[in-house]
């Protein structure tokens, strides 16, 4: 009973550490909003942390396994390790809603719900609300935005330009 | 004693057979992606230049999680990085196509389109693989260049049907390119192995659903099908066309110089 208590303290404390580290690109978001965190595993005195990368070539990888592992460290788990897992693949269906509403208020429209990507040569790209008026004019001015991860838009009223997290 | 040594040989085989078939993936992905990036800051506008960047970003993620698989397959302890930067252009097998050269924008992306219609069709068979590993790479490559091929697809329909110019272009690049394309259809020894093991996927296979796909973006594009004979092959078998060594003169550059640098 008491080591149970002990265990879901230290638990708590992994959960806590790694909210705390953020994407590098879109430091708004945790690793947990996020959704690559799989899975913490406890084995006698070493921890285990299971990610999932989100773009096979996202940059951001390398680091965020980087800060996961000093973020343990801080939180007294110096020898921590990182494992990745592919399988089943990130889908953006897994940032969670308070991950959506930080990109919304970040400035980033949010990847809408369906990961289905097999649209036809030129049939319309996403309707995207813009995230600084809300306005639905808008209208996609590359399929590739800033990073692998994102789309560039225009708002037709109040003009801004912005980025839309491509649906994957 | 005998029936002992002829399994042997046969788990022999069939390790070097996905080794070899991983190294074929991978080098695709990481040729391809160096050509594309090679596009970085040249693009006809910023736009196509951060498009471009992007897809060698994807292939490059592709290439690296490839290698780094078939590094662990074909167990001597080397890492992706060994096999990208430290290996010479006979032990590199991907396809001729992959290594041609980009021409102007619309012979790349020509190339591309004809090259990620086929590895989007490729990764969904290999979804399904037996070997686990490889259906997860392919199950996030999959999403990657199927958003390449429609990308890529409608540049080529664009520019097809736009000016005189441009129609000529892209014409030529088509024809340039055609002949490479048999290649990435041709099944060998490996690739059937693979197959049959429920592993890989036989790439003829693919040939009449692609080339239906091809044919009616083309055609739509108003553009001609090129007819040859020729159809250059090996790459796969580390014959490759004089371009490969100049790629690996800028891919390799640092390591060679500066072996085991780090950043």
């Amino acid at each position: 009973m008491a080591e149970a208590a002990h265990r879901s303290q230290d638990e708590d404390a992994v959960w806590r550490a790694l909210e705390e580290v953020k994407d590098p690109e879109i430091p708004v978001l945790s690793v947990l909003n996020l959704g690559v965190v799989r899975a913490v595993e406890f084995s006698d005195d070493d921890l285990e942390v299971t990610i999932t990368p989100t773009y096979s070539g996202c940059p951001a990888m390398d680091m965020i396994e980087a800060e996961i592992k000093e973020s343990l460290a801080r939180a007294g788990y110096p020898d921590a390790s990182v494992k990745t897992v592919l399988s089943p693949p990130w889908t953006t269906d897994w940032i969670d809603e308070d991950g959506r509403a930080k990109l919304l208020e970040f400035g980033i429209a949010p990847p809408q719900k369906a990961t289905a990507n097999k649209r036809a040569l030129f049939s319309a790209p996403p309707e995207v609300a813009c995230p600084q008026c809300g306005s639905e004019n808008t209208e996609m001015v590359s399929e590739f935005g800033s990073t692998a991860c994102k789309a560039l838009y225009k708002c037709g009223d109040c003009l801004e330009p912005f980025d839309y997290f491509k649906c994957l | 004693m005998t029936a002992a040594v002829a399994r042997n040989d046969q788990a022999l085989s069939q390790q070097d057979a996905l080794y070899d078939y991983c190294l074929r993936l991978g080098d695709n992905a990481l040729i391809l992606g160096q050509r594309v990036a090679e596009w970085t800051s040249n693009a006809p506008t910023v736009e196509l230049d951060i498009a471009l960047g992007n897809q060698a970003l994807d292939l490059f993620g592709q290439a690296r999680m490839l290698l780094d698989y078939a590094g662990r397959v074909e167990g001597k302890g080397r890492s992706e990085d060994d096999i990208a930067f430290l290996r010479d252009v006979l032990d590199f097998r991907n396809v001729l196509l992959v290594e041609q050269p980009n021409g102007d924008f619309g012979q790349t992306v020509v190339r591309q389109f004809l090259y990620a219609t086929f590895a989007s069709a490729l990764y969904e068979g290999l979804s399904q693989s037996k070997d686990e590993e490889l259906s997860g790479i392919a199950q996030k490559a999959v999403k990657e260049m199927a958003y390449h091929a429609r990308h890529n697809g409608e540049w080529v329909v664009r520019l097809g049907d736009g000016t005189e110019e441009s129609h000529a272009r892209v014409q030529a690049g088509l024809d340039a390119l055609w002949p490479y394309v048999h290649e990435v259809f041709e099944a060998d020894e490996i690739d059937l192995a693979m197959a049959e093991a429920g592993i890989g996927v036989d790439p003829a296979s693919l040939k009449d659903a692609w080339l239906a796909e091809v044919t009616a973006v083309i055609e739509r594009a108003t553009l001609t099908l090129p007819e040859t004979d020729w159809h250059p092959d090996g790459g796969k078998r580390g014959h490759h066309s004089e371009h490969l060594g100049f790629i690996l003169a800028d891919l390799q550059f640092l390591q060679r110089t500066y072996p085991g640098a780090q950043w």
